[in-house]
């Protein structure tokens, strides 16, 4: 489909010499498009597996009772909690995190200064659906003032705002290419004018225009594949820092941001890719093209 | 192409062609090529002597009347069929028109390339021809670096690389010498003894003349044709 010979004298269109360059800039950008949109969808993807399968549960203080009277809701709560299906696992919050959690509302204190509310992690599965409010109302009917948080709202939120940007990625790598493959028709229509005169002798010793279209999708072939390759030296760099400061972020709350294998294998074919779409172009192109010639 | 000698080489049907919105420069023209004939194509300058040819060897279409070669009317073959009608044709251009990127040899090889020969043959054939013309030491010259009368040969080198069934030839010796006319005048006598039409526009008319091919005089666009003074196979069947 793709020719290398060529009876044009193709690589010495001034376009040519620089759309490698064009192309490799091109693909610079759609690596990191791409890249950010593998990259974002497993952060989405562990959040809703992950996070979702999470569920605080609070039990206030009850400042009349002593301590015996909270570790006693603390215990009811716990074996409700440990009978209900879909509840895989329950740790308590220590006291010292939970005041290093209030810390910003109550300044450095002790844990006799104030009567703590107390913290169940809950593990929820995520095969089964536990829905946060029931269970509120499950436990409150024996243990007053409960609350069961599920994260539900803000969760949704940052999955929202992750997905936007998912496909606002995604928007930007369409646009990318769309502006590549107009790169080539462009390029390709400056060369079917510039080398007509040629062509036409190609016509008429007897060239089907697929001939002549082999030629043009050769080169598109070539450049599409430099310029790829290029493109993405460059971007391997860039996308190796970004996954070192992501892994450092990580530390913080961000779950594992690496790029997964298929992620790297996806990049690797962005070359090719653009070399075939280039090729293609180019052929479709001239077919075109020469249709309105005699 | 099949050579059924009942069938023209190439038949005109009252054409006429304008280019553009300008004025008929092909009036009304009929004729027909019976195969293996040789013909001179005359007039003076303007008259529509590259104009007619351009309509023969499919490098324009008429702008009104038929036009037939090997049988085949032009306005109804589809794009596809146009390709391996032109490999039967074989043209040597007034202006020359050899790609100047390419070698003289990649010039003269170009009506087998596009044709899907294999290399192997290509390089013989190829090397075999500009040997006949002359041009062997100047395979791998590019045209503007060669003289007129070695660009001539070479372009006639690709005019009959592919053995053609119909060659024409526009003003082939307007840029050489009399001794390398005569010389080429002779290259196309050969040829049409082994049976390829030729149709030859040309002003010199010493040699059309000398020859005593049948002539077709164009006048302001209008054809006449008067048959040759010596006899050849064929003579132009005019209508
Ligand atoms: N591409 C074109 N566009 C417009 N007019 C053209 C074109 N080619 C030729 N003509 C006009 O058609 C007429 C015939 O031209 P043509 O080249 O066929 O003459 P010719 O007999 O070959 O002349 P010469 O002996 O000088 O080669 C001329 O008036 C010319 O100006
Ligand atoms: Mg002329």
């Amino acid at each position: 489909m793709f020719s290398r010979r060529t009876d044009l004298p193709l690589d010495q269109d001034p376009l040519s010499r620089f759309l490698p360059w064009l192309i490799a800039f091109m693909v610079y950008l759609a690596a990191m498009a791409q890249s950010g949109l593998i990259g974002l969808d497993e952060l989405a993807r562990r959040w809703d597996t992950g996070m979702a399968a999470t569920l605080t549960v609070q039990i206030p203080a009850d400042p009349d009772g002593g301590k015996a009277a909270n570790d006693r809701r603390l215990q009811k709560t716990m074996n409700i909690l440990a009978q209900t299906p879909g509840v895989l696992h329950t740790e308590v919050v220590s006291e010292s995190k939970v005041l290093e959690l209030l810390s910003p509302w109550l300044g450095v204190v002790q844990a006799t200064d104030v009567p703590l509310p107390r913290l169940i992690d809950v593990e929820t599965d995520p095969e089964i659906e536990l829905d946060a409010r029931v269970l509120q109302q499950k436990l409150a009917s024996t243990i007053k003032g409960v609350q069961v948080d599920d994260h539900g709202i803000w969760l949704a939120r940052l999955i929202q705002m992750v997905r936007t940007l998912e496909a606002f990625a995604a928007a930007v790598l369409g646009l990318i290419l769309l502006a590549a493959t107009g790169t080539v028709v462009f390029t390709t229509r400056t060369g079917l004018t510039v080398h007509a005169e040629a062509i036409e002798v190609l016509h008429l010793t007897g060239a089907q225009d697929s001939y002549i279209a082999k030629q043009f999708a050769g080169r598109a072939w070539g450049m599409g594949l430099k310029g790829g390759l290029i493109g993405l030296v460059l971007a391997v760099p860039t996308l190796v820092l970004l996954g070192y400061v992501a892994d450092r972020l990580q530390a913080g709350m961000l779950p594992d941001m690496s790029m997964p294998l298929a992620g790297w294998l996806s990049l690797i074919a962005l070359p090719l890719a653009v070399g075939l779409v280039a090729g293609l172009t180019a052929r479709i192109t001239v077919m075109r093209n020469l249709k309105r010639m005699i | 192409m099949d050579m059924d000698p009942s069938v023209p080489i190439a038949r005109f049907e009252n054409v006429g062609l304008r280019y553009g919105l300008g004025p008929e420069v092909l009036q009304d023209v009929s004729f027909e090529l019976n195969p293996g004939s040789y013909h001179f194509l005359v007039g003076p300058s303007g008259a529509g002597k590259s104009s007619l040819l351009k309509l023969m060897y499919l490098a324009h279409r008429p702008s009104r009347g038929l036009v037939s070669l090997f049988g085949r009317e032009i306005a109804t073959a589809s794009r596809e069929e146009l390709p391996a009608l032109r490999r039967s044709i074989g043209v040597v251009f007034q202006e020359y028109r050899l790609l100047d990127h390419l070698s003289t040899f990649d010039n003269v090889a170009l009506p087998l390339r596009v044709a899907g020969i294999r290399e192997n043959d290509i390089k013989r054939h190829v090397e075999e021809l500009l040997g006949w013309v002359g041009l062997k030491d100047h395979m791998s010259a590019r045209p503007p670096t060669l003289s007129g009368g070695q660009k001539q040969r070479a372009s006639i080198a690709r005019a009959v690389i592919a053995r053609p069934s119909l060659l024409m030839a526009d003003e082939p010796t307007g840029n050489v010498d009399d001794r390398m006319g005569y010389r080429l005048m002779h290259l196309f006598e050969e040829l049409n003894k082994l049976g390829t039409t030729i149709v030859v526009a040309t002003h010199n008319e010493a040699m059309v003349r000398e020859l005593g091919h049948p002539v077709m005089r164009l006048n302001r666009g209008a054809l006449d044709i008067t048959p040759g003074t010596k006899s050849t196979p064929s003579t132009v069947g005019g209508m």
